[in-house]
């Protein structure tokens, strides 16, 4: 094999990295705020990403059905469906089951872990057992090939755009914006925020329903890399959490980082070791750099 | 002038967070049997002060010498079982004990896993949870669970804890902080009483409890010493007034 | 009758006793092997369940990584009985004969060096309670040496348990893959899959879990279990009192991995294979909830939890498989939201003043065993046991968790 052929295979298994990046990064900007920022173990939230996931199922087949020339544009509403059904579940999950829990963590741990049980259940009698796909439009598909022996897949671009829109608008929500503003407030101190008349209710759960719609949103990124079934999303549910927690938890620069370097690890470790070797080096060596450095990759420095 | 003499003697202590100095260069001088008591505006850095003492936060620079070993370096229990007990502000008791296992959990003996697993309550070890308990005026609460005591009688259990180790040094925060002026009078007494064979460092606001306990008084502002003395003097200390005592 | 019934009240033995009373008389007297085999298989995750209590209702540390220990006990004892199983007598078909036979299927020639040592059944028994117990101890050290707990602690302890039910998977050739190690026969020469060996390990299983929740008794009852309570809520307080914390903590967790390794190996014994299916991190979630409907402050409760969910599991997974996880799910947010102290909870706060109350009309024949919680006022317990039980250091549902009274 010549170097520049070895060359370009690393490069597009750096490309498809990139692809599991995206899905990882969308998953942990929304745990990252719903964990680190609010402190919540959400388990539930590899089924929030399962239910983007089955937006973009239902609304391709409703396109396919009743308005098949709608086809090839389908795909852009059925990112923002994706986003208010899951923001709109995770409103109602707040309200019925999270808001009881704030400072308990380790039972929230488990009341969500019951909700992504019963979210799944819910997934199988609706959905069937059998995993489904939805028909993707065509320009998604096929792929760009700057250079011989090269070949970038688009639909692995698209959700990189995608990934990259979110991430900044995440950003600039939480530092820029009103909203941003009160959940950081709420976060350092939720008795000065009361008392200086912040709804810290309504900003919980605000921030615990933006956080669920942004795995949503990861869901639509998800169809285009693999197939949904009702336990997709748990696939992702450790991976996700190690995302945050390695990046350090509080620290969104962070999660932009781990979900980088685990997505990376994991895509080229691939090349040389079957899949699920691969897996396991990856967890374990974020496992190892966790035990040696637990505060994660950019911790704040907090007086204590 | 050796430091052996002192029972502790701090020099050049230095912590920053982020680049703020809440001690800086601080040196300090604590004799045997001394009861010294640290006055100061809030945010002066006395708890801080306490803190890097008992190893609860790490110093950047600086040595904390207790009977000439170095402090800084050891851990949290180590600290502790060479010697040095700490209260701290808010009474931190076991609220779901009652006050005879608070105080048995606190005696000094099998304090290692499988010490632990051996430990019995033996004759001497009830004596001396007795002795305790009656020099902190709970000798008929034994049986109460801790959580349902007054907060002054969780100050004095705590106090209590801390006298089950026997320490050389023992670290009081703000002890009479929300007691009733009967109690503050019967705290006062007990420091008095068990400062007899050791050294004490209490932080305190209350000018005329510190007037009443203290050897000597040490003023801090801005994680600097301000003045240090016998109260008279130091409450006379034009920058004492300054900063602190007002005009 | 009132004499029994104060005793039932007030001592802790009662709810042991009881418990021993179901699990060596009433369940073998009145269900058939097939059935008692199958409770046999559930009280093996009861020592998981114990485990946990310990781990997590005493020291206050939630760990979902319990499955990887049970896993890790069967699969020394699965190896043992493989080896057995695999002479080359029974295996002469095999183009290897003398090595497992998922071994052949992949290629293998020639028995792996570190399974070697497992033809001994003193080093598995060693193996099965040393290998969980060293790989809490380096975890824990790591972990609670550097004040790293809650919940990050849980997510790297899942963590561990989704690398090893992934690594056993994947490497199909020494460890049987995703279908584990299966068609275990005998040990030592003794076939576990008769229905006298059925009888003897279920008893045999039984005494050891017994032995486990009097081991666990006397580390509650001793200072370390004062301890353990003491940290979980001051946990400074304690290290200013000179204890080291973290070895406290690596010492409950290494404590609670033994018992899931004990569990695991009865489990392989009892049920006669082992596989993936109990290390990754949806069975060590699940393991939890066992312990948490029963009572996560009582080893016994942890037991009839145990029994409970797993009945339920198996009746209505067979029954109803749709309802099955909608029960699962009802279970986990109920025990969360409403039931936090779980079976024993419940237990403490109806049965038990009841028990006590009726003790005062000493002429009328008091009802008997038949005991309903409607029959009884819902006073709280703490008005009734508290004065008995203050010098037991019985945690109150004061504090945020909802940790309520224990139960030994």
């Amino acid at each position: 094999m010549s170097a520049s052929e070895m060359w370009n295979i690393f490069l597009m298994q750096g490309f498809a990295g990139l692809s599991l990046f995206s899905v990882l990064l969308l998953m942990g900007l929304g745990l990252a705020i719903i964990f680190g920022q609010m402190g919540v173990i959400n388990m539930a939230h590899g089924e929030f990403m399962t239910i983007g996931a089955y937006t973009i199922f239902m609304l391709s087949s409703l396109t396919e059905t009743y308005a098949p020339t709608l086809t090839p544009y389908y795909f852009f509403v059925a990112i923002i469906v994706a986003f208010i059904l899951a923001f709109a579940v995770g409103w109602m999950a707040e309200w019925a089951l999270i808001r009881h829990l704030y400072r308990r963590p380790l039972d929230t741990l488990l009341a969500t872990w019951g909700l992504s049980l019963g979210m799944q259940q819910i997934f199988r009698s609706t959905f069937g057992a059998k995993e489904v796909s939805p028909t993707l439009p065509e320009w998604l598909l096929g792929s760009w090939a700057p250079a011989e022996g090269l070949d970038i897949p688009i639909n692995g671009m698209f959700v990189m755009g995608l990934t990259l829109l979110v991430t900044a608008g995440v950003f600039l929500m939480l530092y820029r914006s009103r909203w941003g503003l009160r959940v950081r407030a709420t976060v350092s101190n939720r008795t000065m925020a009361n008392a200086i008349g912040i709804n810290t209710k309504k900003t919980d759960r605000m921030t615990f329903a933006i956080g669920c719609g942004i795995a949503g949103v990861a869901g639509a990124a998800f169809t285009t890399i693999g197939s949904t079934g009702p336990t997709s999303g748990s696939l992702y549910i450790v991976d996700a959490f190690l995302v945050v927690t390695f990046g350090g938890a509080a620290s969104l620069l962070g999660t932009v980082a781990s979900a980088f370097g685990i997505a990376q690890t994991q895509s080229i470790s691939e090349f040389f070791l079957t899949g699920s070797m691969a897996k396991v080096l990856t967890l374990l060596t974020i496992i190892t750099i966790l035990m040696i450095r637990p505060q994660g990759l950019f911790a704040l420095k907090v007086r204590r | 002038m050796s430091n052996s003499d002192f029972v502790l003697a701090i020099e050049d202590l230095t912590v920053s967070f982020d680049g703020f100095k809440a001690i800086d260069a601080l040196t300090l001088y604590v004799d045997k049997g001394e009861l010294r008591v640290i006055i100061g505006p809030n945010g002066a850095g006395k708890t801080t002060l306490l803190d890097l003492i008992c190893g609860k936060t790490k110093a950047s620079g600086g040595s904390i010498k207790f009977k000439n070993n170095e402090m800084t370096k050891l851990a949290e229990h180590q600290i502790v079982r060479s010697g040095i007990g700490r209260k701290f502000q808010t009474p931190s008791i076991y609220e779901n004990l009652s006050v005879f296992k608070n105080l048995e959990v606190s005696f000094p003996r099998g304090r290692g896993v499988f010490g632990a697993l051996a430990f019995k309550c033996t004759d001497d070890v009830k004596a001396r949870i007795e002795e305790v308990a009656a020099e902190i005026g709970l000798a008929d609460q034994l049986n109460t669970e801790a959580g349902l005591l007054s907060h002054g009688q969780k100050q004095w259990l705590e106090i209590g804890m801390l006298l089950m180790q026997d320490p050389e040094l023992l670290m009081l925060d703000e002890p009479i902080a929300g007691m009733s002026v009967r109690e503050r009078e019967l705290t006062a007494e007990l420091l008095e009483r068990i400062c007899r064979n050791r050294s004490m460092i209490v932080i305190e606001h209350d000018m005329d409890f510190v007037k009443k306990i203290a050897h000597k008084v040490t003023v801090m502002h801005q994680g600097k010493i301000l003045a240090e003395g016998p109260m008279d003097k130091v409450q006379n200390d034009p920058k004492v007034i300054d900063v602190y005592l007002g005009h | 009758m009132d004499k029994l019934k104060k005793w039932l009240g007030t001592s802790d033995m009662a709810g042991i006793v009881v418990l021993a009373l179901v699990v060596f008389v009433v369940l073998p007297g009145t269900v058939d092997i097939f059935r008692l085999n199958l409770v046999g298989k559930y009280l093996t995750y009861a020592f998981v369940a114990v485990g946990l209590v310990m781990l997590w209702g005493y020291g206050g540390i939630l760990s979902l990584g319990q499955g990887v220990f049970f896993g890790l006990g069967g699969y020394c004892m699965a190896m043992f009985l493989k080896l057995e199983a695999s002479d080359p007598i029974s295996t002469k078909i095999q183009s290897t004969p003398g090595i497992p036979d998922f071994m052949d299927w992949n290629q293998i020639t020639q028995l792996p060096i570190w399974w070697e040592p497992f033809r001994s059944l003193p080093f598995a028994i060693l193996a099965l309670l040393l290998v969980p117990t060293i790989l809490a101890f380096i975890v824990g050290f790591a972990m609670f040496k550097r004040r790293v707990g809650g919940v990050y602690f849980a997510i790297i302890t899942q963590a561990v348990a989704l690398v090893l039910s992934v690594l056993i998977i994947g490497q199909q050739g020494y460890t049987g893959g995703v279908n584990g190690i299966t068609d275990l026969k005998t040990m030592l020469g003794w076939d576990i899959r008769t229905d006298s060996a059925k009888y003897i390990l279920y008893f045999a299983n039984a005494v050891l879990l017994f032995g486990a929740i009097f081991a666990c008794r006397a580390v509650q009852r001793s200072k370390l279990g004062t301890l353990l309570l003491a940290m979980r809520d001051k946990e400074d307080r304690v290290r200013f009192s000179g204890y080291d914390v973290a070895n406290f903590k690596v010492f409950v967790f290494c404590l609670a991995a033994m018992l899931c390794g004990l569990g695991g190996a009865m489990f392989a014994l009892q049920v006669g294979f082992m596989s993936p299916s109990f290390v990754g991190i949806v069975p060590s979630i699940e393991m939890v909830i066992f312990a948490a409907v029963g009572g996560r402050m009582s080893l016994v409760g942890a037991v009839y939890g145990t029994l409970l969910v797993n009945f339920g599991k198996t009746y209505f997974s067979e029954t109803f498989p749709q309802l099955w996880l909608f029960l699962m799910a009802a279970l986990f947010i109920g025990v969360v939201l409403a039931f936090p102290n779980g079976i024993a909870g419940l237990y403490e706060s109806y049965v038990k003043p009841w028990l006590l109350k009726s003790k005062a009309p000493r002429d009328t024949g008091a009802p008997t065993a038949q005991v309903t919680p409607e029959a009884t006022p819902a006073t709280p317990p703490r008005t009734s046991a508290a004065p008995a039980r203050a010098l037991d250091s019985a945690p109150s549902g004061k504090q945020p968790d909802g940790v309520g009274p224990a139960v030994a």
